[in-house]
């Protein structure tokens, strides 16, 4: 969590908190309690054409939506490509 | 004459499967899938870009409804990278047929033929119909074939290197042998290739450079489709021995003195 995030006093903030998380090798701050499907909602990535996968798990995507995001955690999110 | 061919839980007319890789863009390769009249098309998964995320997807130019999608495992050296790629492929939701390659190395693609052993013993556990890329060695064949894949693919040459059916020899021995179809995956640079491999009893072909890098990728992706079922008919119909010398084809009587 970035120090300036920090609540003031143990309260809830204004500016809501952030969290830095991994997807696909990048490091990237996002809001804190964020959920898979609210993160591709940000991402503007449609779920019928990606697959999640958190911490090496794989993320169904009926779960995607119960599935919050913490502090550290690692997201692959893949999609098919031209291949042989 | 109904020619069907069976791979894994489905029937299809063509025999022919082909790759999406290097073509210009998803145009080209929907037309040139189209022409070449395959049904069922290789896909490679890889990381979304997230921070330019492309808005066109492959499948809305290949629909799954009308293909059968086939995810690779290309680019991974590893049995567990292959395993991890082709949960992630079936997450997708096209179906459970997967091309599994573990290559060994990077300067000829060779298959790492230990690694792919154990993960096809893996992914067939979990239910995969698995297509394993090969050496054309008849011993991997056999044990791909008795771990319970649907196919065994040998390659006829490196992929991407269009040197055409280097080991026609061993490609039979794999036939003679084989319960499950050979397809024979990488290696085919032209029309007669795919047809050799098929007059040799193949059940298919698979290939992507030849037509995708082709000066005419929809022309040669013709060409393909009938190279592919010549030989097909060739090899049905049953062809003539190899001899030596000349048997004349006009009645030897009534020759004027």
């Amino acid at each position: 969590m970035r120090p300036y995030s920090q609540p003031p006093s143990g309260g809830q903030s204004e500016y809501g908190f952030f969290m830095k998380i991994h997807i696909n090798g990048e490091e990237k701050e996002i809001a804190e309690g964020l959920n898979i499907a609210g993160l591709l909602e940000q991402l503007e990535l449609r779920p019928g054409r990606v697959v999640v996968e958190l911490n090496r798990a794989i993320i169904s995507r009926e779960t995607q939506e119960s599935t919050s995001l913490k502090e550290g955690d690692v997201l692959e999110i893949v999609h098919f490509v031209g291949g042989g | 004459m109904q020619d069907v061919f069976k791979l894994g839980e489905k029937f299809y007319q063509s025999r022919l499967i082909v790759g999406t890789g290097k073509y210009k863009n998803f145009e080209e390769t929907r037309n040139a899938i189209e022409v070449s009249g395959a049904e069922i098309v290789t896909v490679a998964v890889r990381r979304v870009n997230i921070t330019d995320p492309h808005k066109e997807n492959l499948l809305d130019y290949l629909s799954p409804n009308k293909y059968t999608i086939l995810p690779n495992t290309a680019g991974c050296y590893t049995a567990d990278d292959a395993v991890r790629t082709c949960r992630l492929a079936r997450e997708a939701g096209v179906g459970n047929m997967v091309k599994l390659e573990v290559i060994g190395d990077d300067r000829t693609l060779f298959p790492d033929v230990p690694a792919t052993l154990e993960a096809a013993k893996v992914l067939v556990k979990e239910g995969f119909i698995v297509l394993p890329y090969i050496t054309d060695d008849p011993i991997t064949a056999q044990k791909l074939q008795d771990i319970g894949c649907a196919a065994v693919m040998p390659l006829a040459a490196p992929i991407g290197s269009g040197l055409g059916i280097r080991n026609p020899y061993n490609l039979r021995i794999i036939l003679e042998q084989a319960t499950v179809p050979v397809i024979v995956d990488a290696g085919v640079g032209t029309a007669s290739d795919a047809a050799i491999a098929m007059e040799l009893g193949c059940h298919g072909v698979l290939m992507n450079t030849a037509i995708a890098s082709a000066r005419d990728p929809i022309l040669m992706a013709e060409a393909m489709r009938l190279g592919v079922e010549a030989g097909r008919k060739a090899f049905l119909a049953g062809r003539i021995g190899k001899k030596l010398y000349a048997t004349a084809s006009s009645p030897l009587e009534g020759i004027l003195a």
